[in-house]
């Protein structure tokens, strides 16, 4: 199913959750809704499922328009952060309620419950309670109770935050692949950057209530549309140094360091900006450097080392060779992905 | 040598007598009251149900043995008191309940005027249990009460609440099940909190309407609260008295007809001459074991709905 959402605002009195949101969500996606925490994503997912009610602006399944539609009719599964699985029900009740609220007679509603289980792999544990599963376990249930009664949209409020760090990366994949198997259009909310890149088709980045950019998790982190989308996205983060362009160079506020780099002609000159420097765009130079630095430590990763420098006064890390002396000065090239300009108070970008 | 360290590290380390004891020496003073005040009475209460004929004053007594139990199990108003009482429980736990559960369902939501609902409600637990039973007393006055009053709105003719032997049994309930109310109500509501919001919201995203989601989700989460004051409310309905007491001025029931166990105890040595202590006591030793089977049961049948 295919959702637009169009000038979407949620205000808690004075406070604006969600800003003139507009979005396209093509069918079959699995869509995160990424951002800080406070920034308005959960208020958005439960403006889609119907337990909040939008102050302005109009949400679409396909054509129709269930802005001020119940929760009940909009066909939605919902998959809490903390799961919500009803505690005095054992796994396969859990699974069975939305059916029995529809009214589905009881020997359909086990087959369905049991061929949900099947396919987020629980069968196994039907008849416990769910304080008897584990985290992933519930997990599991969650998603199963979400699907079962075949919802034209699935929704997660932050579904791995509650797991442990291995068990995420197991069940974002499950995720996953429950999605591709269903085809379900999935939107998912989430705070963890990693989690987002790995698994989402598109990710609506948020920021104070504000969409930043919508796009495919590579083509954002290839072409951040700000500094804050620069900044959110990456491990190691995005290195950001400050100073403005004079002359066609870029010079550190303090006058530390020097970058040439052909980008800052298309800075105006005098503007104070951060020349942001993603840690895999740095390599040593060969003949041609843009800037020196002088490396302090380093850390062995295997295949490289994740190496701490000083451009002037500004600390930056990147990825150099093994081996690579320390307590040093060299010179370093950029390479041509990964470098950007923004200005330095409103976050626009340059280049 | 060094398999010598790892031996003494695996002893216990000496405490000191003085640290060991220290514990004991704080809990003294309290355990002083509880053995002169409860466990003494306690035995006392069992010994004196085997001491036939027994007099307080001098502590004099003719023989031991069961004669004080022989003689209780077959007084007729013993009988009638323990008919009575198990009849109490069995209509007021189960109303006082339902009506408990649905009233702090009712105040568990966001509603107007919810400070003085609650106070409403909690109200009887604060003031005496005497001073209300009097105010009862005059609410169920044949003539001039409002309970008949209220009836005769909705075009029921008045009832001899208190002066009618038929009607005394239903009185005492009316006031017994507005007694126990507030207590259960306040036990329940702070169940309620416990219960998160998200069940609800997932239930009614699920589309399930309020009435289902009151007994699938709100009653199952709430039976361990609902469990627990069942047991505390039967233990206190078998030793019903106090609400006996000031609705007939002393009397059990207009024609001596609403006797308790717990009134027997009491009549046993304040309504006979000389008083029976022996029999009392005993009449109290079989209302334990009544009350200790009974709460045993419902303990038993809890287990079984959990599993």
């Amino acid at each position: 199913m295919k959702i637009t959402i169009e000038g979407l605002t949620k205000k808690f009195g004075e406070v604006v959750a969600v800003k003139d949101f507009d979005a396209v969500i093509e069918k079959g996606q699995l869509v995160c809704l990424l951002g800080p925490s406070g920034c308005g994503k959960s208020t958005m997912l439960y403006m889609l499922a119907g337990t909040e009610a939008a102050t302005s602006g109009k949400i679409y399944f396909d054509d129709e328009d269930v802005t001020y539609m119940a929760p009940e009719d909009r066909g939605v599964g919902l998959v809490f952060q903390n799961y919500a699985l009803y505690p005095h029900m054992t796994v396969l009740q859990n699974i069975c309620f939305p059916l029995e609220i529809q009214k589905v007679p009881k020997a359909e509603r086990i087959a369905r419950a049991k061929e949900i289980a099947k396919l987020v792999q629980i069968d196994d544990y039907l008849h416990r309670k769910p304080s008897q599963l584990s985290g992933g376990q519930q997990q599991r249930v969650a998603i199963a109770r979400a699907l079962v009664k075949k919802p034209r949209l699935l929704l997660l409020d932050e579904p791995l935050s509650n797991l442990d760090a291995r068990l995420r990366l197991v069940m974002r994949e499950e995720i996953r692949r429950i999605q591709q198997e269903t085809k379900v259009t999935t939107i998912f909310v989430t705070h963890d950057q990693e989690e987002a890149m790995s698994i989402s088709d598109v990710i609506l980045l948020m920021k104070d209530g504000e969409e930043q950019q919508s796009d495919a998790p590579q083509a954002i982190y290839d072409n951040p549309a700000n500094a804050f989308t620069a900044n959110f996205l990456g491990v190691p983060a995005i290195n950001n140094i400050y100073g403005i362009v004079k002359d066609g160079k870029f010079h550190t506020h303090d006058g530390s360091a020097v970058i040439e780099h052909e980008a800052c002609k298309k800075v105006p000159e005098g503007k104070k900006v951060s020349f942001a420097i993603r840690p895999e765009a740095i390599e040593l130079a060969k003949d041609k450097a843009n800037f020196k630095a002088y490396l302090v430590h380093t850390y062995a990763m295997g295949k490289e080392e994740l190496s701490y420098m000083t451009v002037g006064t500004t600390e930056i890390r990147g990825y150099l060779p093994n081996g690579t002396e320390i307590e040093k000065e060299y010179n370093i090239h950029l390479r041509n992905k990964g470098v950007f300009i923004f200005d330095e108070e409103t976050g626009e970008r340059y280049a | 040598m060094k398999l010598d360290m790892f031996k003494k590290k695996d002893k216990e380390p000496k405490v000191k007598f003085t640290k060991k004891w220290e514990p004991f020496v704080f809990l003294l003073p309290f355990a002083i009251g509880v053995t002169i005040f409860t466990i003494y009475p306690l035995f006392n209460v069992i010994f004196m149900s085997f001491k036939e004929n027994f007099v307080l004053l001098t502590g004099k007594y003719s023989s031991l043995g069961f004669g004080n139990f022989e003689h209780v199990m077959q007084d007729r108003y013993f009988i009638q008191g323990m008919q009575n009482t198990f009849k109490y429980v069995l209509v007021v736990i189960p109303i006082s309940t339902c009506i408990s559960i649905i009233i702090a369902t009712l105040l568990n939501n966001k509603i107007k005027f919810m400070p003085f609902f609650q106070t409403a409600y909690f109200l009887p637990m604060v003031t005496s249990a005497t001073a209300v039973g009097l105010a009862w007393k005059y609410m169920f006055h044949y003539q001039y009460g409002v309970v008949n009053y209220l009836l005769g709105l909705v075009g029921i003719n008045p009832i001899a609440w208190l002066t009618d032997v038929s009607s005394n049994f239903t009185a005492l309930c009316v006031y017994g099940v507005w007694n126990m109310l507030p207590f259960t109500i306040v036990l329940l509501l702070s169940g309620l909190q416990n219960i998160d919001k998200l069940y609800y919201t997932a239930a009614r995203v699920d589309g399930a309407s309020t009435l289902r989601i009151f007994f699938r989700i709100t009653v199952p989460m709430l039976l361990p609260t609902i469990f627990l004051t069942m047991v505390v409310n039967s233990i206190s309905a078998f030793k019903v008295f106090h609400e006996l007491f000031p609705l007939w001025s002393g009397q059990p029931g207009i024609a001596y007809n609403l006797f308790t166990v717990v009134y027997y105890i009491f009549y046993q040595f304040r309504g006979l001459t000389p008083p029976q202590y022996g029999r009392a006591a005993a009449a109290a030793v079989i209302l334990f074991i009544v009350i200790f089977i009974f709460t045993r049961i419902q303990i038993l049948i809890q287990k079984k709905f959990n599993n």
